[in-house]
């Protein structure tokens, strides 16, 4: 396999593309955010669990149907902002979309480095056509923590 | 290029086809291209390119205003790209060719000129379960300014449409039954004769137009025989220009409807007080039209024409049953209608790899194809995938493009084992 197929479809994100995380219905979440895709109908739920202040993220989860991409991306999401504040988790996806839709320079770099296992989907950057499925969970989530349960799935386009 | 003789040829030399496409040589990450996309839009011949520049350097000007001689040049081109079209499809007049922009546009045309002075609340507008959503939406969009109803005729688990049930859900309720030539989505060739004869039977009031967006690359079509009223089509999935088409449609309903659009060109006189229309076909037509590109849609008949259709036909379905056979054979792969007619569209599922997955993988082999729900969402819901990859067929393509795809399939497969 050429090495840039290989560092899209890395084992992990194969991995949870096939079994991902986090993928259960939370009923008494305090953000029910639905996602959609409208190009490619790829579709979820994203369900956040605050502590008591609002502000730190206790319990994420996602159900949804989608690409390996899409999946493992709202699966790896899931578990790292578990346990982040809302502004940790916002960070976080600016770091990570700077990261699959700028070129490789210093600065992607230095966010690959910062986001742990997040960087697996450093590959992406190599496929503009698959940023939207890796940033899917993370517009659900953006929008759940800044605009509150809203009643329209949030949308990539 | 060779000249094109005045008969018809017999076969299509693909190797020489391929020869006049200079896109062909293009390269995909390194790979040859493998273009398996022409249900999307298919690629342009050098002819076509050539007539769209010929016009900018030789005869360019407005069409049907200057009394100047390049004015009068691009509107006698202009004006014979419409005589090609009206005799590409076995029209009685020129007269009843519409340019649009395309296929969609010639559907919204006919909805909100047509269908607005006809559809009443209670009537019934027809289509069936196969359409692109570009034959659904104008038809919903009617439906709900009129309080007229959107009837679905189903299709079965080949990807047909159930005549029985077609014909059951006619009667003199229906004004408008609408229906694809062939399914974007599925490759199904639908029986528009038969199809346009039952709802002459049973809904005597009815219209039939044919979304032939899928059908005009791929067949001779002859909308006399079809006995339909409307017929729709795109120039640019008949390796013509883009945002080009035609609505071609009886006189005497043309005649009777309304026009669309307001502006030049589409008017007799004009005062404050009152506007006099142009007759047919320029009453739809307000507006400095695209004209390079209506030249070169001509030149794209001219092109389809010069190959054969018979042969065209005839080379992309000894394609599609070598396509068909060798998807088939590929443990886990599923293929989505199997019609016992198709053209040209070689939809697949491939067990345990969402198709967006496939589409990247095939993309980075060369090969494009396209992934989704191809603008047919009820089809997915219908054999219950999200999306399918679809590779469909064109004039250029060869049993080595098929053989790529396998390839890709299989490293695909690979990737996901």
């Amino acid at each position: 396999m050429s090495s840039d197929l290989r560092d899209l479809y890395q084992d992990v994100i194969l991995d949870h593309g096939k079994r991902p995380r986090n993928a259960r219905v939370v009923e008494d979440a305090t953000f029910i955010q639905p996602a959609y895709n409208p190009l490619c109908g790829d579709k979820g739920t994203l369900y956040l669990s605050m502590d008591p202040t609002g502000r730190k993220i206790i319990d994420a989860a996602y159900v949804g149907q989608g690409c390996s991409i899409s999946t493992a991306s709202a699966s790896i999401m899931t578990d790292f902002v578990r346990g982040k504040t809302r502004e940790e988790a916002l960070e976080t996806f600016g770091l990570f979309h700077d990261m699959i839709t700028a070129p490789p320079d210093e600065a992607t770099h230095r966010a690959v480095a910062d986001l742990g296992k997040l960087s697996v989907f450093s590959g992406v950057a190599e496929f503009p056509a698959r940023v939207k499925c890796a940033t899917l969970a993370w517009h659900a989530l953006k929008a759940a923590l800044t605009e509150g349960p809203a009643p329209a799935p949030v949308s990539t386009e | 290029m060779k000249t094109l003789s005045a008969s018809t040829p017999l076969t299509l030399d693909v190797q020489g086809v391929r020869a006049e496409y200079p896109i062909l040589g293009t390269k995909v990450h390194g790979k040859p291209l493998v273009y398996l996309d022409s249900a999307a839009s298919a690629q342009k011949p050098r002819v076509v390119i050539d007539s769209e520049r010929r016009v900018y350097e030789q005869m360019y000007a407005n069409v049907h205003r200057g009394v100047h001689d390049l004015s009068m040049r691009a509107s006698d081109a202009y004006e014979a790209a419409r005589g090609k079209v009206a005799r590409f499809i076995g029209a009685p007049s020129v007269k009843e060719v519409v340019f649009v922009r395309g296929t969609t546009e010639a559907i919204n045309l006919v909805a909100q000129t047509y269908g607005r002075v006809n559809v009443k609340p209670g009537d019934e507008i027809l289509i069936t379960a196969l359409e692109h959503h570009a034959n659904i939406v104008p038809w919903q969009m009617l439906c709900e300014e009129k309080g007229a109803k959107l009837l679905v005729a189903p299709i079965n688990d080949a990807g047909e449409v159930e005549m029985d049930r077609f014909e059951e859900l006619l009667s003199s309720r229906t004004k408008i039954a609408a229906f694809a030539h062939v399914s974007n989505a599925l490759g199904t060739v639908l029986d528009a004769e038969r199809m346009t004869a039952l709802v002459r039977e049973r809904a005597k009031n009815a219209v039939v137009l044919v979304d032939g967006a899928q059908g005009v690359p791929h067949m001779k079509v002859d909308v006399t025989s079809i006995g339909c009223d409307f017929y729709c089509f795109s120039a640019h999935k008949m390796y013509g220009p883009s945002g080009m088409g035609a609505l071609w449609g009886r006189k005497t309903l043309l005649d009777a409807m309304p026009p669309w659009q307001g502006g030049g060109d589409m008017i007799l006189t004009v005062t404050f007080e009152k506007t006099t229309y142009a007759e047919t076909p320029f009453k739809f037509e307000a507006g400095t039209p695209n004209i390079a590109g209506t030249i070169a849609f001509g030149a794209s008949v001219d092109y389809l024409t010069g190959l054969g259709l018979d042969a065209v036909a005839a080379a992309e379905h000894e394609l599609l049953v070598y396509g068909t056979d060798a998807l088939s054979s590929i443990p886990g792969v599923r293929l989505i209608g199997t019609a016992a007619r198709k053209a040209s569209v070689l939809s697949f599922v491939v067990e345990g790899v969402h198709p967006h997955d496939a589409g990247s993988i095939l993309d980075y082999e060369g090969v494009a194809v396209r992934t989704g729900h191809h603008c047919a969402q009820p089809v997915m819901d219908r054999f219950n995938v999200p999306a399918t990859i679809r590779a469909s067929l064109g004039v250029y393509n060869t049993r080595e493009d098929i053989d790529a795809l396998v390839r890709g399939i299989r490293k695909v497969q690979e990737i996901f084992a």
